[in-house]
């Protein structure tokens, strides 16, 4: 379980997270939501020793230790253009290196795995550079994965891809969560999608956790207003809610 | 079944044999044509036999005279070997630059560390008079200078690869305008200061050498050791810290490596400028973007390059002798642009 325990962050004296207090259980989705500058990347980038913060981030009750114990994914990750798939994906073995030490051969047998495992088998050879963004976004995954960290905290990342690839890459990221029990924790702005793959959503505003439950319980139309400005309409669905935009004039 | 599939997926990271070889037999071949090029001419077979007759157990006769003996040990071949490791360190230094400021046209030169390193020289020739002085004075000019190229550039915005640059021309421009005032004030100094800030091999015995191998050999060992760590960087700091990396630990400990390999050659050889830039973007090009590849071959390419480069500038204006570090500037500058051409915006 990892928790952040009255995680607290100023930049500038001025205060931009919390004091936030979240306990996410071993092999639960949650999924962190709230307007811009609400403090969702924040609270991620605290987990991995990002930002300065008071509070303490821990697992299990102990002191979490980043590449190990946490992956993280930023927003728009840093691809050098030249560098192939299986080379980054093999960087994500780094916690378990030494400074000096190069990979073993169960370093390389773990970065095959992740790259089978996200489909990316035939790009391994592939530059960076060369990947669409789907495609770059499973090698990003396939990155984190290779960490073989119990709990995976992923920064919007399904921003810069279309519908169908970002279904496709959550889809890839449940099934993994089931088979491998890794704990999920994403910050989102679709909120449909948010709402569909969370076991359960926080969010957050202007630093402070305004709601914590079931999706169904979160995305109602009165606490998104609340928070996101008149907007907003929250239609049922079979498979839950449904979040759309409303133009002003019509609402 | 790991071994051969995992190459296939993860073996740009290696420096193969072919790459490996290829490297070995430039330095060689630059070697002997170091030793075998100038005033007077020496046969390349009588060459090999006088170094391989100092072996152990090896008894070859050469065919040298006592003087062409003395010509190739006293005079040729501390300056070829002193050639080969003020072009390792620059070329190995410019790469480590690159690497831990993500920035392709970082070289000891443009970042100012070798102006810095040449304040410092020039500060400890005047006022010490004494050569001792001469390394370690370097070494804490060359440590101002990149620190301050590096604060400046950042404080200029977003860090991108022309401000960083932009930064080290105006360090450069301070650190050789301070300069300047201490060779005027002391004029005695100012040909013999002269001529080594165009750079040059020249003078050159093996006490020299010495002087620079101990400098060397720690700060190629460390930059080789830790390449690996470059390649970490290259992903980003964020996701690099992520990765449980100390990065401003990592960060410091290359920048003070490569600022005693440049502070350590400067020292010795003056201010030889673009062989950081040259030597490992070619590697670049031709062998793939991993600092595992290009941090051992600078090193080999980089001691070949200079080789060649000191007899171009033996032999050009011959009997006189034009500085190396006109020559590398020669290939250097028109490099350089190819490189900013190339450039996809900031890094």
């Amino acid at each position: 379980m990892i928790s952040w325990n009255g995680v607290e962050v100023s930049f500038a004296a001025e205060r931009v997270l919390g004091p936030v207090d979240i306990r996410v259980a071993d092999g639960e989705w949650l999924g962190l939501i709230g307007p811009n500058g609400a403090g969702k990347s924040t609270l991620l980038k605290s987990a991995v020793g990002l930002v300065e913060h008071a509070g303490s981030v821990s697992l299990g009750g102990r002191e979490r230790r980043p590449g190990l114990d946490i992956a993280w994914m930023p927003q728009r990750p840093h691809l050098p253009d030249e560098m192939g798939v299986g080379d980054y994906v093999l960087l994500g073995r780094t916690p378990h290196l030494g400074y000096l030490a190069a990979e073993s051969s169960h370093d390389v047998a773990t970065m095959r795995d992740a790259i089978a495992k996200l489909d990316l088998r035939h790009l391994a050879r592939r530059p960076l550079g060369t990947l669409s963004g789907g495609e770059a976004q499973r090698a990003v995954l396939a990155r984190a994965l290779a960490q073989e960290a119990p709990v995976l905290l992923l920064d919007e990342p399904t921003a810069s891809l279309d519908v169908g690839h970002a279904v496709e890459v959550l889809d890839v990221l449940d099934d993994l969560r089931r088979k491998e029990g890794l704990t999920v924790v994403t910050a989102a702005h679709d909120l449909t999608l948010a709402g569909r793959y969370s076991d359960r959503l926080v969010l957050l505003s202007r630093g402070r956790v305004v709601a914590d439950g079931p999706p169904a319980e979160v995305l109602t139309e009165t606490t998104l207003r609340a928070h996101y400005g008149a907007g907003i309409r929250v239609l049922d669905d079979v498979e839950g809610p449904v979040v759309v935009p409303v133009r002003s004039s019509d609402g | 079944m790991s071994g051969p599939a995992a190459r296939t997926e993860a073996r740009s990271t290696r420096v193969g044999w072919g790459a490996l070889s290829f490297g070995l037999a430039a330095v060689l071949g630059a070697a002997l044509l170091g030793a075998v090029v100038g005033p007077a001419g020496l046969e390349p077979i009588s060459v090999i036999a006088a170094i391989l007759d100092l072996l152990p157990g090896v008894s070859i006769d050469s065919g040298l005279t006592d003087v062409e003996t003395n010509i190739l040990f006293e005079i040729r071949l501390p300056r070829v070997v002193l050639g080969a490791i003020v072009g390792a360190t620059l070329a190995v230094a410019g790469a480590a630059y690159q690497g831990v400021f993500r920035n392709p046209l970082a070289d000891p030169y443009l970042l100012g560390v070798a102006a810095g390193a040449g304040l410092g020289a020039t500060a400890a020739f005047a006022v010490s008079g004494d050569t001792n002085w001469l390394a370690p004075f370097a070494f804490i000019g060359g440590l101002a200078a990149v620190v301050a190229t590096y604060a400046l550039g950042r404080s200029v915005g977003r860090r991108s690869a022309t401000s960083l640059i932009l930064a080290g021309v105006a360090v450069s421009a301070f650190a050789t305008a301070v300069q300047t005032y201490l060779l005027q004030q002391n004029v005695e100094t100012l040909r013999e200061v002269y001529a080594w800030i165009l750079g040059r091999l020249t003078t050159v015995g093996w006490g020299q050498v010495g002087q620079l191998v101990p400098y060397a050999l720690v700060a190629m060992g460390v930059l080789f050791v830790g390449r690996r760590m470059l390649d970490v960087l290259s992903i980003g700091d964020d996701e690099a810290k992520a990765l449980g990396m100390s990065v401003a630990r990592v960060r410091g400990v290359v920048v003070l490596s490569a600022t005693l390999a440049t502070a350590a050659a400067v020292s010795v050889s003056g201010l030889i400028g673009f062989v950081g830039i040259i030597v490992p973007h070619t590697i670049r090009i031709i062998f793939g973007w991993s600092y595992r590849v290009i941090i051992p071959l600078s090193i080999l390419f980089g001691a070949a390059f200079l080789m060649v480069a000191d007899v171009a500038a033996r032999t050009i204006i011959s009997p006189a002798e034009l500085p190396i570090g006109v020559v590398t500037a020669f290939f250097g500058a028109p490099f350089f642009l190819l490189v900013l051409r190339t450039m996809r915006g900031p890094t």
